[in-house]
């Protein structure tokens, strides 16, 4: 297929024209998503190619635009809100886990919740309060969503696609430190990449030649993937695997992973307690606990919230916070 | 005889019934009463439908009531008060084309969208999960716990169904208490600048549990909060099922019309208890209760009628004794639905997450159900 270089910002864009060109169904909306293409431009010109009926600057009311979100989807529309920021989704909560997460269920199937919410989230780039943070724990917790986090350009591609045309509600979360910095060759022509699978980004053909497996997710792979060419100089060779949708997991990577290599670090942006590292130091505890060799280590911000400007870059993990703990594990005895 | 309203528990004193003949309305601050009672739009016919189905949201409410004291129905809402609004809504709506999203006291009263709302609504009150699921072409949504979340939801049908070019109108019950949530605030807006064909109905029945509707705002009405949204806003005595009947076909030419939203809010007062586990003799106001008694909605529309020559007590006997047995038909119905325990794993996803599908699997292995 023919492939274009472009950044994970210019991905998305281009994914949304191409599904609301591919189904007349799907509606955009949200706050400054039509004449202004929204703030980061990620929904840029849609408003010219689609029209007003499809493509919808809303109040700036979060509870409302994820709750209409319900009720478009059983009117038979697909709806693709964004929340400007994961921050400001705390505002929606009540709609997302309450309602979007839940209407199939508590109609046992009478309506499909084909919503696909879009929110960046994530630090690194001086944002005021409250834009920055990582809550995709928050929202594992709750039965129903699925959490989709791409790393690339092209899954963001293959993953929105796959994201719009799921019968079930996706949250799908953008790194907002990621829109322009990872840029990648993305297909052309329809691309869909599976929920539930994951991606090796760095690694030996045979898992079992590698030292060290990471398993990260968004902005997080890249911070592995430099991690990991940190310590290649100091001989330690490194698995970086890119989980890509939390829910679904991809337990049977993980599991294979661990069988094959023993020593893991789990890398994640958000504060340390009750953080998806949590769940997945779990999950291998409870698939490959007998293949482990070391104790596995957990890279994450602070139990602290997300701080400011000036302090944010002692928060986040990097590059450096992520080889030591490789270190560690490596040498663990 | 008329089966009177809901009690928690029988304290008070029998209270003695009125016919006065005319049917009372509610005078509330300076607010503007809309809904004189002027039945041009309602053949007689009509009207004795609309009685019947007042009578028998009752009936059909006291028997999940008493189904819940036998131990066999969970926590469930009684009708006792709202009787008015909901045959004024039912007939004023076209069921094949309106839409009705209700918060969880109104299932009992919409028999007319289709049989299946009350077969649902049983099921929902003895727990089974089939409850939520009212099965197309009927367009009645479940019960919502959460407190106006359902007016954004609302919102959104009516949006998808003006895009669409559909016929219709969807209309959502909020209760006063459910006004102070900002899902209410926020959706009624966001309505107002769409042009939504939404009717949002709020029923003012005085109590939120046990906080009084003067502790929910400083506002004389809550049709009054129209204003801030830019959309009409009616005050209507839901006592009076005519009054709210013209109210809400007035509000569904406008809605289908393109007119937009409309806020209607429906006065009327709790006569029974907020649930089965609630005992409102610790806060309602024996003499306010009593009072409002005398205005009970079915009491009202029963003396119009009887003066009207269109309707006896004989009608009431025959009334009461078919919702009974439509009662109980549900009911047998009801108890004899089979359920898998396995179903608590159904409809989370379209189809399940492999962990999911892998925790069923164990949960049968453990248990039994079906595989």
């Amino acid at each position: 297929m023919t492939t274009q270089p472009m950044t994970m910002l210019e991905a998305i864009n281009h994914t949304l024209h191409a599904e609301m060109a591919h189904d007349d169904r799907v509606m955009v909306f949200g706050e400054d998503v039509a004449a202004n293409g929204g703030v980061f431009r990620a929904t840029e010109g849609l408003l010219d190619a689609f029209g007003a009926d499809r493509v919808v600057d809303t109040p700036l009311a979060e509870g409302v635009i994820a709750g209409t979100a319900v009720g478009l989807a059983a009117a038979g529309m697909v709806p693709v809100p964004e929340i400007q920021f994961l921050g400001f989704s705390y505002q929606a909560f009540h709609q997302i886990a309450g309602q979007v997460a839940r209407l199939r269920y508590r109609t046992r199937g009478r309506f499909d919740a084909p919503i696909t919410i879009r929110a960046p989230f994530g630090g690194g780039v001086r944002t005021p309060e409250l834009h920055s943070e990582s809550l995709e724990a928050q929202y594992a917790n709750i039965p129903g969503l699925k959490i989709v986090m791409p790393a690339s350009a092209a899954d963001a591609k293959g993953l929105l696609t796959t994201a719009i045309r799921d019968p079930d509600p996706v949250l799908f979360l953008e790194p907002l430190r990621g829109y322009r910095m990872l840029r990648d060759e993305v297909p052309l022509g329809e691309h869909l990449v599976p929920f539930g699978e994951a991606r090796t980004v760095v690694g030996a053909d045979d898992p079992a030649d590698d030292e060290v497996v990471v398993f990260a997710w968004s902005f997080m792979v890249e911070m592995s993937r430099r991690a990991a060419d940190l310590v290649a100089d100091e001989g330690i060779r490194v698995r970086v695997v890119d989980l890509r949708t939390l829910v679904p997991l991809d337990v049977d990577t993980i599991r294979t992973c661990v069988e094959a290599i023993g020593r893991v670090v789990v890398v994640q942006e958000a504060p340390e307690t009750n953080g998806f590292a949590s769940e997945l130091i779990a999950t291998i505890n409870d698939e490959a606990f007998y293949s482990l060799e070391a104790p596995v280590a957990r890279v994450s911000g602070y139990d602290a919230p997300y701080p400011v400007g000036q302090l944010e870059d002692s928060y986040v993990p990097d590059a450096e916070r992520i080889a030591e703990a490789i270190r560690r594990t490596a040498r663990a005895a | 005889m008329i089966p009177e309203p809901t009690t928690a528990r029988r304290r008070h004193p029998r209270l003695r019934r009125t016919t006065t003949g005319r049917v009372w309305r509610h005078r509330v601050g300076s607010g503007n009463m809309a809904g004189v009672t002027d039945a041009a739009r309602l053949d007689d016919d009509t009207l004795r439908a609309m009685m019947a189905e007042m009578i028998s949201s009752r009936v059909f409410s006291q028997r999940v009531f008493n189904l819940q004291r036998q131990g066999r129905a969970g926590t469930n809402a009684p009708v006792d008060g709202s009787e008015a609004i909901l045959a004024g809504v039912s007939f004023a709506l076209d069921p094949a084309e309106d839409w009705v999203l209700p918060q969880y006291r109104e299932l009992v009263g919409l028999e007319r969208f289709g049989t299946d709302v009350l077969d649902r609504y049983v099921l929902y009150s003895l727990g089974h999960p089939a409850g939520g699921h009212i099965p197309a072409p009927t367009r009645v949504w479940p019960p919502q716990i959460s407190l106006a979340t359902q007016v954004p939801h609302a919102v959104g049908l009516a949006w998808g169904m003006k895009r669409a070019g559909e016929p219709g109108c969807v209309l959502v019950f909020l209760g006063d208490g459910s006004t102070s949530e900002g899902d209410f605030y926020e959706a009624c807006n966001f309505a107002g600048v769409l042009d939504a064909p939404v009717i949002v109905v709020v029923v003012n029945n005085g109590w939120a549990i046990s906080t009084p509707v003067s502790s929910q705002t400083r506002a004389k009405t809550f049709s009054e909060k129209s204003h801030a949204f830019g959309i009409p806003g009616v005050h209507v005595d839901g006592t009076d099922a005519v009054a709210v009947y013209e109210a809400i076909a007035d509000a569904r030419t406008r809605a289908v019309n393109g007119a937009g939203p409309t806020l209607v809010e429906c006065v009327t007062y709790r006569l029974g208890p907020h649930t089965t586990a609630d005992d409102p003799t610790r806060y309602v106001p024996a003499d306010e209760l009593a009072a409002a008694r005398e205005r009970d909605p079915i009491e009202v529309m029963r003396s119009e009628l009887e003066g009207r020559g269109l309707w006896s007590e004989a009608d009431t006997e025959a009334t009461v004794a078919a919702a009974d047995a439509r009662m109980e038909a549900a009911v047998v119905a009801g108890e004899a639905t089979p359920l898998d325990q396995a179903e608590l794993f159904d409809h989370v996803y379209a189809e399940h997450t492999p962990r999911l599908a892998a925790q069923r699997a164990r949960f049968v292995a453990e248990h039994g159900g079906a595989s």
